[in-house]
């Protein structure tokens, strides 16, 4: 993380005046969030939402990848995305509607996807990273580089009227592959092409995934790290789903791993 | 026998394994992932897990969509 500056300028403490005046954040958490930098995989339905309110409350640098181009039917949902961006790639609108709200931003730009072989060279700079895909191939690929580079992580699924939300914390918890194990056969599980989805439903769990960035960046609070939270949107119920506490998976548990007594809070945010 | 089924009282005539309850609810089980007593069921392993009176499951979809 780079240097935390000495305090807020005029244009910032108006700014963030609403974040200041809470006191889990105030102007030493605005430094903070001001010092950090956030990865943003996917810039659809998820990631609409998180990458707006992250720009918006003041995320010093914000990466941002996906390697689509905007289709209409993506707009019922994708709200960074509008009518005249359709054919153009999701990154450069993202960007366009994320420097619109915060024009003093620094992002990074990644129109591409990530794969097994790019995914550690563009995790690693980042604090938190956003798992905002829409495949499962890329869900337990995030989440395996992540767990190697020990990169605490938002997770997040949708699909109809329902959607689910867990943080990965490596040596702190289970990650994704601990609890879902592999990816389902391919064809198992309907895709939201198939089976659909409504749009608010990865608004309300995108804002989730950010505000669990911005409390792990400013180490305040209680994260979802050992739990599953699930939304019916159908039924308005909420459940939170405990989750093994050991972390077992071949990932987890492979060479060079932290393990479950790494890393300490101190070290976790290199401050 | 009296199981809990994502939070809520369930009763079953009989003992039952994983495979059977999920289809017993209309789940197919390749669709899910089924947490017994805090310990994730192994996906090759539901036609072995059996079910007991008293026990907790969590039925966990997997859902891929972002």
């Amino acid at each position: 993380m780079t240097a935390i500056r000495g305090g807020l300028d005029r244009l910032e403490q108006e700014l963030y005046q609403r974040n200041v005046r809470i006191p889990e954040v105030g102007e030493e958490g605005q430094r903070k969030l001001l010092a950090s930098r956030v990865l943003i995989v996917g810039l659809g339905g998820l990631g609409s939402p998180a990458l707006f309110y992250l720009a918006a409350c003041g995320i010093g640098e914000i990466g941002i990848a996906d390697g689509d181009r905007v289709e209409l039917s993506n707009l019922q949902r994708q709200i960074l995305h509008g009518r005249e961006d359709v054919g153009i790639p999701k990154t450069a609108s993202a960007a366009r509607s994320a420097l619109r709200l915060r024009p003093d931003l620094l992002l990074t730009a990644y129109p591409c996807r990530i794969t097994a072989a790019n995914a550690a060279e563009v995790i690693a700079p980042y604090d938190f990273v956003i798992e905002a895909t829409d495949n499962f191939t890329a869900k337990f690929l995030i989440n395996d580089a992540c767990v190697r580079l020990g990169k605490a992580f938002s997770h997040a699924g949708i699909l109809g009227m329902y959607g689910q939300t867990m943080t990965v914390v490596p040596g702190k918890g289970p990650c994704y592959r601990c609890v879902f194990g592999e990816p389902p056969l391919p064809g198992a599980v309907p895709t939201t092409a198939e089976a659909g989805v409504l749009g608010t439903v990865p608004g309300v769990l995108g804002a989730i995934q950010a505000t669990e960035a911005i409390k792990y960046l400013l180490n305040r609070g209680r994260l979802l790290v050992g739990s599953l939270l699930t939304w019916d949107a159908l039924s308005m119920r909420f459940r939170e789903i405990p989750l093994p506490p050991e972390a077992r998976c071949g990932v987890c548990t492979g060479p060079g791993q932290p393990g479950r007594t790494g890393m300490d809070e101190g070290e976790r945010k290199g401050t | 026998m009296e199981i809990r089924v994502n939070g809520e009282i369930r009763h079953w005539e009989r003992s039952v394994t994983v495979r059977e309850l999920l289809e017993g609810l209309g789940i197919r089980p390749e669709t899910v992932v089924v947490e017994l007593n805090l310990r994730i069921v192994a996906r090759e392993r539901v036609d072995e897990e059996m079910i007991a009176e008293g026990d907790s499951l969590e039925i966990i979809r997997l859902v891929g969509g972002g």
